[in-house]
């Protein structure tokens, strides 16, 4: 039978891609590069609360997630947010404070590479229930505050002016930002999960003339890129997460050709 | 807090937003009534954005109260908008920023201002004066009961500024709706708007143009010469200029006086 645990890494990777679109476009839109750095490196910190607690990762992974994300929210209100400084130092403390958790628990054996580049061809069927479930539950909730969420993109004036909520349509992002992490920590790790939401919603820019084509552009580019990725990674026996970003780059690269010629 | 009992649109009442011990603005009282054009004047930094978006509800304030009929719908044109490259956003879609509209609606909102031609084009590679047209078309496609215009002619060249407040005036009449206008064109402002309030930080002076433009609050703050040319712009136009420069033939001649 073919081998069962590509088709696994197979599935994983694209629902994964999925969700990654339509949501890494309004990273791109909104600036949050480095805000979902940040937050993806807050994961580790939610892997060592899990282990220790000994309660489901993911589920552990998107609590911590989703509370950094609220406390940066709510400093943004407080002070503008926008210093790259003070991003890339919570960053970079989170996921050292990570390490240092895990570096203490001498009783269980962590897999760190896994947990940082992502172990895509480890994935389990419960796994991929965890990530087509919740990513389904994402993209729902994505496609009803899609309108609200991107007037507001425009144009957060404009909005509250016009009777919208940004507010509300705001905080729902953050925490399916920190939904998101949690699932796709699994397939291209910490380290990359913010390469998986930007590239393929950069690259999809060249090609979309509306919004709701960039996302839908973004979803094929990063399917296409999970594909090219696998099989590159089978090929030349080369890490799988860091294939799959590295099939992005270059699914970049020929949508800036393609910009080059029109 | 919503206004109910009475028709007026928006109120501020004494109103003052402060920002680490500083006013921004204080004491705004001010109302927009249906069918009226409410201007703010002033010099840089007196308040009238923050005003303006007091009256919105953008801005939460720290004194006095602001009120805002039930289901008010407004049309919003800003200050600033700056549309990112990173968003692919066509004339079309940007005009259903906030609500869904059919092709016909947004057709005629377009042709309002005179920009059908636009349709298709990208928000990004706009210019000026055409930004500034599509944005007035986007306020008035839901047929806004208040509009509230931040400079709505910024960018726009001596031709198409005339055209573009002329078509402001316009849209007031036939839509009936109450408009809150920021504006650096005393002339307009004292030829065409039903009540001016001049803000420097606080209200200087508010009234009827007339009233405004002899008090000496306003003489103080822009000059005895400005006021005085504006008590004698009175003048007749034998012909009118559409939005893209062409001269239109008038049956009555546009008289404008103060």
């Amino acid at each position: 039978m073919f081998d069962d645990f590509l088709i696994r890494a197979l599935l994983g990777g694209i629902g994964v891609a999925i969700v990654a679109g339509p949501l890494g476009c309004f990273v791109v839109w909104r600036r949050l590069a480095y805000f979902g750095d940040t937050l993806s490196h807050s994961a580790l910190l939610g892997v060592a609360i899990a282990i220790l607690l000994e309660v489901n990762i993911t589920l552990a992974v998107f609590v911590i997630c989703a509370v950094v994300s609220l406390a940066l929210l709510l400093f943004r209100q407080i002070a503008p947010l926008s210093s790259d400084a003070l991003l890339g130092l919570l960053a970079h403390s989170a996921l050292a404070i990570g390490l240092i958790a895990l570096s203490f628990m001498t009783w269980v054996r962590v897999d760190l590479m896994g947990f940082l580049f992502g172990d895509i061809l480890a994935v389990h069927q419960s796994d991929l229930l965890i990530i087509w479930i919740g990513g389904a539950g994402v993209l729902i909730i994505l496609c009803m505050i899609w309108q609200q969420l991107f007037a507001a993109t425009v144009s957060e004036e404009i909005a509250k002016a016009e009777g919208l909520k940004p507010e509300r349509s705001e905080l729902i992002f953050m925490i399916l930002m920190a939904l998101v992490i949690a699932i796709a920590m699994k397939i291209v790790g910490v380290l990359l999960i913010t390469a998986m939401l930007i590239i393929p919603a950069a690259a999809a820019r060249r090609f979309a003339k509306s919004p709701e084509q960039m996302a839908l552009s973004a979803v094929l580019i990063g399917i296409t890129a999970v594909c090219f990725g696998l099989y590159g990674s089978l090929t030349w026996d080369t890490p799988t997460g860091p294939s799959i970003v590295a099939a992005l780059l270059l699914l970049f690269i020929v949508s800036v050709c393609k910009l080059r010629q029109t | 807090m919503q206004l109910s009992t009475t028709s007026t649109l928006v109120k501020l009442d004494n109103a003052g937003v402060n920002r680490s011990g500083r006013w921004l603005v204080r004491g705004i009282t001010m109302q927009v009534d249906p069918g009226e054009i409410v201007t703010l004047i002033g010099p840089n930094g007196a308040g009238k954005t923050t005003a303006a978006k007091l009256a919105l509800g953008v801005l939460n304030l720290d004194e006095g109260s602001a009120h805002q009929r039930k289901n008010l719908r407004v049309g919003y044109v800003p200050q600033k908008l700056a549309i990112d490259w990173t968003l692919p956003l066509r004339v079309t879609r940007f005009l259903r920023l906030t609500h869904k509209y059919s092709d016909k609606e947004i057709r005629s909102a377009l042709d309002a201002t005179g920009s059908l031609h636009l349709i298709q084009a990208e928000m990004r590679n706009l210019s000026g004066g055409a930004f500034q047209r599509v944005l007035l078309s986007r306020a008035i496609i839901k047929s806004p009961e208040l509009l509230v215009l931040d400079e709505p002619v910024q960018g726009v060249d001596h031709t198409g500024e005339a055209a573009l407040y002329e078509l402001i005036e316009r849209i007031g009449d036939s839509l009936n709706c109450g408009i809150l206008l920021i504006s650096h064109d005393l002339h307009f402002v004292m030829s065409a708007t039903n009540r001016v309030i001049c803000l420097n930080g606080h209200v200087c002076c508010s009234g009827t143009p007339k009233d405004v433009s002899n008090s000496s609050e306003f003489k103080s703050l822009y000059g005895q010469q400005i006021s005085a040319s504006l008590a004698l712009y009175n003048h007749i136009h034998d012909h009118s200029h559409a939005l893209d420069g062409t001269i239109e033939s008038r049956e009555k001649n546009s008289e404008r006086r103060i």
